[in-house]
């Protein structure tokens, strides 16, 4: 892994580490408080710090799993190079394309 | 149900072949302070000559008489039988993990010493002659990080012990790395940013899982994963400054 990744990899992981605590302690409170799909959408659309929060959790996932399942694929496969990288590369622009499709749905559309 | 000990022989099962081959069982004399290799040497010269293995020194000191004993990888001339047989006394000798076997317990060191080469381990003073000797005072923390970690004697056991160069054969492993530390913290060497440069590939000192499996069994008490999070902490500040304070 080259330090580029690395970093990239640590740097997203910190931004996970708060965004999935918050996104946990947000289905929580939902749930107990017997919230229904819409009651919730109702709260989400146009919400310009629901809409900052996810995009920001969509983008450190697109980030961060592309470059742990290189290692993974690197580790437990001969498959290098150019072509592996080139289909993680598409893999990260695809969790980064449903992130957003989901985060506008939730908060714009 | 306990297995008794049998405190007259000692039963030895030894790797016989190549990458391909089966375990041989010998029976030798057990005998006071008796160690692994004292045991290869008495099976080669007293039992079987074809019997091929590796040792110069005898003494913890070249590093060539590496096996693994039992599972775990040892430097076998200083490893009494006492401590690495199994609750019935026995041993299972086999080759290095993670090095291509020769013959029965001898493995080509040849790829593992490239990986040195590779991670620029050997020292470079600069295209210019010193005017004089350099005085590196022994307290400051760049010498005693050197310091901590120039004891290496290049045995492999690090390297057979390493679970990511198991998975990854590029990977250059804990012995080259830990080398590399050792000169990033020489204030002498003149290739610090071409150093860094070559342990920051993609199979360089990022690769480490931290097991601290090479710390755990190096027999010289060395801690190449401390070595390798330097060099990770190293190589990191170069990429975010572009050059590295030392």
């Amino acid at each position: 892994m080259t330090p580029a990744l690395f970093l990239a990899q640590r740097l997203s992981a910190v931004m996970l580490a708060a965004a999935v605590a918050v996104h946990l302690a947000t289905i929580f409170y939902a749930t107990r408080a017997g919230l229904t799909a819409g009651d919730i959408l109702v709260r989400t659309h146009g919400s310009l710090g629901v809409f900052v929060f996810y995009s920001v959790f969509v983008l450190a996932v697109a980030v961060h799993a592309p470059i742990g399942l290189r290692n993974v694929v690197r580790e437990w496969t001969p498959w290098r190079g150019r072509s592996l990288d080139a289909v993680l590369i598409v893999f990260a622009f695809a969790l980064l394309a449903l992130g957003m499709r989901a985060v506008i749905a939730v908060c714009v559309a | 149900m306990s297995v008794t000990p049998d405190h007259k022989m000692i039963s030895v099962e030894v790797w016989r072949g190549a990458a391909k081959g089966a375990f041989q069982t010998f029976r030798v004399p057990r005998r006071p302070n008796q160690t692994v290799l004292d045991v290869v040497t008495e099976i080669q010269r007293e039992q079987d000559p074809t019997l091929s293995y590796r040792f110069a020194c005898r003494v913890g000191m070249c590093g060539s008489c590496a096996m693994t004993v039992n599972g775990r990888p040892r430097w076998t001339c200083r490893t009494r039988v006492s401590q690495a047989a199994d609750a019935g006394g026995a041993l299972k000798l086999e080759p290095l993990r993670n090095f291509t076997v020769v013959k029965d317990l001898a493995v080509e060191m040849t790829a593992f010493f490239d990986k040195w080469r590779d991670a620029r381990g050997a020292f470079e003073p600069g295209a210019e002659v010193p005017a004089d000797f350099a005085v590196v005072p022994p307290g400051t923390p760049a010498r005693q990080a050197a310091d901590a970690a120039i004891e290496c004697i290049g045995c492999g056991v690090c390297y057979a012990a390493c679970d990511v160069a198991a998975w990854d054969p590029d990977y250059l492993g804990p012995a080259a790395l830990n080398r590399a530390w050792t000169l990033v913290n020489d204030v002498r060497d003149a290739s610090r940013a071409e150093r860094l440069a070559a342990v920051a590939g993609d199979s360089g000192c990022q690769c480490c899982h931290t097991h601290m499996s090479c710390t755990s069994f190096c027999p010289k008490a060395i801690a190449p994963t401390y070595s390798i999070a330097g060099l990770k902490r190293a190589v990191l500040w170069r990429a975010l400054t572009g050059g590295a304070p030392r």
